[in-house]
């Protein structure tokens, strides 16, 4: 069973109907019991940084994710949200990937947000499989995460970050697969085979 | 490399997609949701659903078009139209849209950018302007389907709604939307060298060097349009073959 956890965030029902694409029905809930219970559990997220950490702390999720043993994918927010701090609404996150969330640094003729179709390269791990250096994906970001020892794919705005994360059981992608077309989609069939 | 995104952009009333010359005169186009799945087999980048006449008759954005469509397309997409309030934002996201494009109700109320980049974040904060040029280079803004004008300018209007928080400016030319006479490429690029977010491109595609000046000379970052797709007179692969053609970068 693949559980979407349920939260004040936007993306939630993307998420499912990529799933379902895939011929897999998930449980969309934010019922301890279940998620803990679940083979796989995605953490999805549109949203804003600090207001979502309060409603994660609040609700009890956020120890909840913490300590989650089977496949975790991390998604957008949901990514930022398992790394250590947020320079959106300056808020200390969950801690899984050991590396901060920074904010782009304008500089001449780059837009913020990062919005739209970039390319990954360096594509390491599981997660990756089958996918091609310099495919696609869809990104819609104005934070990011630095390169790091947990990166395993990476991408190019203003300066190389981290477009894809893995730590033991958590993965995450600051891109969305459920919107990446096809390629997005053997990312999602690599994380339902885990 | 970042690509220049392609946009189709569905006009829908009653639950089907229609396109206005000038905004006025509709000619029936199908329906949106099949429309939206082949545009995205066909390698769109983007799809923006346009509920037109909401804001002129004060309906709400209709979620059921918004639930299909997102079951049936794997790329992002857009929604605008009838966006008054915070609650009808996180009603059209849950449906499973990824932004949410708000024009009338911002200009009544800018306070609403503001807000829906706090709860929501910026990115999913598209700020439409319909704008018409009253004089060479003087732009106005419209509200209600560019029935009503405003005392906003279109590049102040523009940087104000960056200040408050928008992710993404989709300028429409009211003066080229429908004529197929190519995009306002001078008001493009001033928007591009004045902002520091996302504008994509609105009203006036009729051939495929349209689009090319759009990110050439107006820089924008994405173009959107409706009917030179809709009635199969450009077809996009071939669009983006001449786009890489001529050294910009499409996915």
């Amino acid at each position: 069973m693949v559980a979407v956890i349920k939260y004040n965030a936007g993306n939630i029902y993307s998420v499912v109907h990529a799933l379902r694409r895939e011929d897999v029905e998930p449980l969309v809930t934010d019922d301890k019991q279940l998620v803990s219970k679940a083979d796989k559990v995605i953490f999805p997220g549109v949203g804003e940084a600090s207001t979502t950490m309060d409603y994660l702390r609040k609700n009890g999720l956020d120890t909840l994710i913490k300590g989650l043993r089977q496949p975790v994918l991390g998604i957008c927010l949901g990514m930022q949200l398992m790394c250590r701090h947020s320079e959106e609404g300056n808020v200390d996150c969950l801690g899984i990937f050991d590396t901060p969330i920074k904010r782009f640094t304008p500089v001449e003729r780059e837009k913020i947000p990062h919005m739209g179709w970039n390319q990954l390269y360096d594509l390491k791990s599981g997660l990756m499989k089958g996918v091609k250096e310099d495919s696609f994906v869809y990104f819609v970001h104005s934070f990011y995460a630095p390169l790091c020892k947990e990166t395993i794919a990476k991408t190019d705005y203003i300066e190389p970050f981290s477009a894809s994360l893995n730590k033991e059981n958590f993965y995450a992608t600051q891109f969305h697969p459920e919107k990446s077309g096809d390629v997005g989609s053997i990312i999602l069939k690599n994380f339902l085979d885990l | 490399m970042l690509a220049k995104r392609i946009i189709p952009c569905l006009d829908v009333k009653d639950g089907k997609t229609v396109k206005g010359v000038n905004f006025v005169n509709f000619r029936d186009a199908g329906d949106p949701v099949e429309m939206g799945k082949q545009y995205s087999e066909a390698g769109a980048d983007e799809l923006v659903f346009l509920d037109i006449t909401a804001s002129y008759e004060g309906r709400k954005t209709f979620v059921d078009v918004v639930k299909r469509v997102a079951a049936n397309v794997s790329i992002p997409f857009t929604v605008g139209g009838g966006i008054n309030e915070l609650s009808d934002v996180d009603k059209l996201l849950n449906a499973g849209a990824d932004k949410v494009s708000i024009n009338s109700a911002a200009l009544r109320n800018p306070q609403l950018i503001t807000d829906i980049a706090k709860n929501f974040g910026s990115q999913v904060c598209v700020v439409a302007i319909d704008g018409k040029e009253d004089a060479p280079g003087d732009w106005t803004c419209y509200i209600n389907g560019g029935h009503k004008p405003t005392d906003k300018k279109l590049f102040d209007w523009a940087r104000e709604a960056q200040e408050r928080g928008a992710g993404e400016i989709l300028f429409t030319s009211m003066s080229h939307d429908g004529v197929k006479q190519g995009y306002p490429n001078d008001a493009l690029l001033r928007l591009h060298n004045e902002l520091s977010i996302p504008v994509i491109a609105s009203g006036g595609a009729g051939k495929m060097e349209d689009f090319k000046d759009a990110f050439l000379i107006g820089q924008a970052d994405a173009a959107l349009a409706a009917s030179v797709f809709h009635f199969g007179e450009i077809n996009i692969k071939e669009l983006k073959s001449y786009l890489k053609e001529n050294g910009i970068t499409v996915r």
